[in-house]
């Protein structure tokens, strides 16, 4: 049985019942799920959670899903403790959060699992979204699972190898000519006219909850604690909002202490309205046209600035922006350190700590969780001039000679 | 009839210029606004329009061609 209670407008407080609807009627903000905390404090323990799956669906309680979960293993990825890196940045208590470590190589899996089970439960038979890459290789992934139709859209300017990570699972893979601004009008318009459960859209307040197991997750990986620091990437803005509540609902049922930890985003300086708005004091993110590497995190329009930017705010944090090439050298940092082959929104993530840690904000003793969200291997051209091999014959002679080693 | 739901983002030069009104009576286009806010740089507008889905188009393409960045509600819609 699901605690979901109803859906509540993130402005104004209107409520409507559990539904497809991901807009408030009145003012046309986002709507996300309430729960009855008061009952689920009493169904639900610390005990009863580590008796779990080692998966995301150990919090099935606190996820708003009735029917059976679509499971296809997401979650429960590792906490590492990265000393080495911790060294470099002069942190004495650092960890990653290696989200890389999913089915389809994203923590998109997560939020996925959640919006797939929904929208069979209720009664879709087709799921949709639009995608770049991650979230459509997570929903076609899912909707193979459940045995779903699902339609991706892709701009048609993708690179074609991460076509390939999609069409493995053959969805009905379509790629929309035009601008990315056109490929989200479009999707709009979809969205409205068919009867699909559009992941991101319609299902989107479902979709938002699964996030959520990220905080879970930390803050039981470290002994039921939360971090004094939080270092993740921003895209809409959704993910960062979710961990945060991730973590407050934990406190609230009384399975942490008090949160303090400090939320810090991070966006690639080519696309950061996020961080440009913080920066200016502002609550309201402007558009604008996203130039950056790191793909997987280009959004020029967050839907979720707004609440992004209080959660930053709130939490005494911060927001910083990287330049692609402080990007790139921190997914460098990080796989030659901890041996963790992040995408290029890893990268931003770890340039983004190592300026938050240089200039004091984030103290050498303070328990800092950096979130890697994505895997490298599909996006490798962004780092391929790093290939430099030894070129030997096959002899001992040609090893030593071209290495220069030797007895 | 056909509803949409937009944002609009107003440069500074267009914060004065009655754009929604103008697009209510040149379109046939009911216009209605639901949040705003507009600040000294900047100004940025939630409005529903409801009309005929070809003087929706046509309406939300004159503005554009005003100057003013026309986005969904929703914010972008493709995710990496």
């Amino acid at each position: 049985m699901s605690y979901a209670r109803a859906l509540r407008c993130r402005k104004c407080g209107q409520e409507y019942p559990v539904q497809p609807v991901n807009l408030c009627d009145f003012c046309l903000s986002p709507l996300e799920v309430s729960y009855d905390y008061k009952a689920m404090a009493k169904g639900l323990s610390r005990e009863k959670i580590g008796q779990g799956p080692l998966s995301m669906w150990r919090y099935r309680d606190l996820l708003p899903v009735e029917g059976k979960e679509v499971d296809i293993g997401a979650g429960f990825t590792p906490l590492v403790k990265a000393d080495n890196l911790g060294r470099e940045l002069g942190l004495d208590r650092l960890y990653i959060k290696n989200d890389c470590l999913n089915p389809t190589y994203s923590f998109k899996d997560r939020p996925v699992s959640v919006a797939v089970t929904k929208a069979r439960e209720l009664g879709y038979d087709t799921v949709a979204c639009a995608s770049t890459g991650n979230l459509a290789a997570s929903v076609a992934a899912h909707a193979a699972k459940a045995k779903m139709k699902a339609y991706v859209f892709v701009p048609s300017n993708v690179e074609k190898g991460k076509l390939v990570g999609i069409a493995i699972y053959n969805p009905i893979l379509v790629t929309v000519e035009g601008s990315y601004d056109d490929v989200n009008r479009l999707c709009a318009r979809l969205a409205q006219k068919y009867h699909w459960g559009f992941i991101n859209i319609t299902l989107r307040p479902y979709y938002a909850e699964g996030s959520k197991t990220l905080g879970y997750e930390v803050a039981e990986q470290l002994g039921w604690s939360a971090p004094d620091c939080a270092v993740a990437p921003a895209a809409s803005g959704l993910l960062f909002t979710r961990i945060w509540k991730g973590l407050e609902e934990l406190s609230m049922l009384g399975f942490i202490g008090p949160v303090n930890t400090h939320m810090f985003l991070s966006q690639a300086a080519g696309s950061s309205p996020i961080v440009n708005a913080f920066q200016a004091g502002s609550l309201h993110a402007h558009p604008v046209e996203p130039n950056t590497i790191a793909k997987s995190i280009a959004i020029g329009n967050p839907a979720d600035g707004y609440y992004a930017l209080r959660v930053a705010r709130q939490s005494g944090g911060g927001a910083a922006a990287v330049s692609d090439e402080d990007l790139i050298a921190g997914m460098k940092l990080l796989a030659q350190t901890e041996g963790i082959f992040a995408e290029p929104a890893g990268g931003v993530v770890i340039a983004a700590l190592k300026k938050l840690a240089t200039s004091g904000i984030i103290k050498k003793n303070e328990l800092t969780v950096a979130f890697i969200t994505g895997a490298g291997p599909r996006t490798q051209e962004v780092v391929s001039d790093i290939v430099h091999p030894f070129v030997v014959q096959p002899s001992l002679e040609s090893f030593e000679e071209v290495l220069g080693v030797g007895v | 009839m056909a509803k949409r739901q937009v944002m609009f983002t107003f440069p500074q030069r267009l914060i004065k210029e009655p754009i929604i009104y103008n697009l209510g009576q040149q379109f046939k286009v009911v216009t209605n606004i639901r949040r705003a806010d507009v600040a000294e740089s900047r100004g940025w507008v939630v409005l529903e329009l409801e009309g005929e889905e070809k003087d929706i188009e046509q309406g939300i393409a004159w503005v554009t061609a005003r100057g003013v960045r026309v986005d969904p509600v929703i914010g972008d819609i493709v995710e990496g």
